[in-house]
């Protein structure tokens, strides 16, 4: 992976970013003035304890939420000036536990966009199959629902579906945090190699410290609304910001004991 | 062993009597189908509408049913023909519990995959057609079959003002002091109504479980 440049040159290149966003519901400031930026083939970990305001960020790319104040960009345009459809369609979203339409066979799942965005039918099939070796799943579950599929093959449909109608941009909210240890490992892996090939502009939510480690290009540490500390992840790993410290002593505890 | 013997002696008019029955009773269901639904998803869509029209319903249905037929004898068209103003009649007291059951269906359907739709681009209308409505499906029966099966049990009523149904038995062995003849009212309607519940029951249990798969 190319080391990822600073902020002059991938403001540039950058196809999600955060002009000096906030974010205030109800009078409570959930994002406070934050700057960001993700350029094509770049891994951006927002990382940051519940309530920091991960998932509040994510909402703001794909239109769910707009800014109170600032303006979030992509690919060059602002979202209020997007078509909030045709900006989602162009996102692709990996939740927790799937968020998998349950009555919904796991084919379908897949190629839900493909399909709302009038694909015929042919492609379809051959995208579904394509994005199942993909993701590692075996073809015969095409047809089961997502309640007949364990936790980790369920996440492997999410990751599916997201990628399906071939978004520059993908966004995950804590997308293996569900996951058993060994199944979680698996898919952090399988999903870095993913993107090696791919070269999407990713935003990936979690508040693992080893699996943004594992993922990052670029660590943006969040603390109440705030981006504390925003470092590519060979700098995030020697940074001396006393938070940066209390993550690696949070985590390195469980891992020396082992 | 009488009452065998009065159901044999005059099927001919218990039978036309049942198909009557099934006529009022169906048609008002339908009917508080094809209102009921539709409101019941208009207040998950305008949220300040929803008190007044559940409201609404529920009034209605609270007014006796006599007093409801009696109401609505004045209104022009339907006024002027039994059937029709007891199809109304029945249609209202269906209202409620289609409404109720289709706002608390969209409702209930778990808001993560309402946002993941909305997430991968769904407009508002195919997340409506194709989650929100087949996931609420099973609820939305089941206040169908509730509705169906107060307009059987309500359409007996709809004698007392002309309309004709299984409710004609009733009255008449009413005024007979002859019990044979209620029952041979009675007893089809109450057939009629626990068959439809049956029936319905079976559809509902299958849209359920495809929800969370069998």
């Amino acid at each position: 992976m190319p080391a990822t440049p600073i902020s002059p040159a991938a403001l540039n290149g950058a196809v999600i970013e955060f002009d000096r966003v906030f974010f205030i519901l109800n009078g409570r400031t959930l994002l406070e003035k934050l700057t960001l930026s993700v350029s094509k083939g770049e891994t951006l970990v927002l990382l940051g304890r519940s309530g920091s305001g991960k998932t509040t960020s994510l909402k703001l790319i794909n239109g769910l939420l707009t800014p109170t104040e600032g303006e979030v960009r992509v690919s060059g345009l602002s979202t209020k000036s997007w078509d909030p459809i045709r900006l989602r369609r162009s996102i692709g979203y990996v939740i927790q536990d799937g968020g998998l339409f349950p009555h919904f066979t796991v084919e379908r799942n897949i190629a839900l966009v493909p399909r709302i965005e009038g694909w015929d039918r042919r492609r379809i099939e051959a995208r579904v199959r394509e994005l199942l070796v993909l993701v590692g799943l075996d073809a015969d579950l095409a047809s089961r629902y997502p309640s007949e599929l364990s936790g980790g093959q369920r996440q492997r449909v999410g990751v599916a579906r997201a990628l399906a109608a071939g978004p520059p941009i993908l966004i995950l909210d804590e997308a293996f945090s569900a996951l058993d240890p060994i199944t979680r490992s698996e898919m952090q892996k399988e999903f870095r190699s993913l993107q090696q090939r791919m070269r999407k502009a990713v935003v990936f939510v979690t508040h693992d410290l080893r699996e943004a480690l594992l993922l990052a290009d670029r660590i943006a540490l969040m603390e109440e609304g705030r981006v504390v500390v925003n470092l590519p992840v060979a700098e995030f790993k020697v940074s001396q910001h006393p938070l940066v410290r209390a993550y690696r002593e949070a985590f390195a505890g469980p891992e020396e004991a082992r | 062993m009488d009452f065998l013997h009065f159901i044999s002696t005059n099927r001919q008019q218990v039978l036309e009597l049942t198909m009557e029955h099934i006529t009022l009773a169906g048609v008002s269901t339908l009917i508080a189908a094809l209102v009921g639904i539709p409101l019941g998803i208009l207040i998950t869509r305008i949220p300040s509408l929803s008190k007044p029209v559940i409201g609404s319903a529920n009034i209605i249905q609270t007014i006796p049913s006599l007093a409801l037929f009696g109401f609505l004898i004045p209104a022009p068209w339907i006024g002027e023909r039994a059937e029709r103003l007891a199809i109304l009649a029945l249609a209202l007291y269906g209202l409620l519990p289609l409404i109720r059951n289709t706002y608390a269906g969209i409702k209930g359907v778990d808001p993560g995959v309402v946002e993941a739709g909305r997430a991968m681009g769904l407009t508002g209308r195919q997340l409506l057609f194709q989650v929100e409505l087949p996931l609420a499906s099973g609820v939305i029966v089941a206040g169908v079959r509730i509705a169906a099966v107060l307009s059987i049990g309500l359409a007996t009523i709809a004698a007392a003002i002309g309309a004709g149904g299984l409710g004609e038995f009733i009255f008449r062995g009413l005024a007979m002091v002859n019990n044979q003849v209620i029952l041979a009212g009675a007893i089809p309607a109450a057939l009629l109504a626990l068959a439809v519940d049956f029936l319905l029951g079976l559809l509902e249990r299958r849209l359920t479980s495809l929800k969370s798969r069998s």
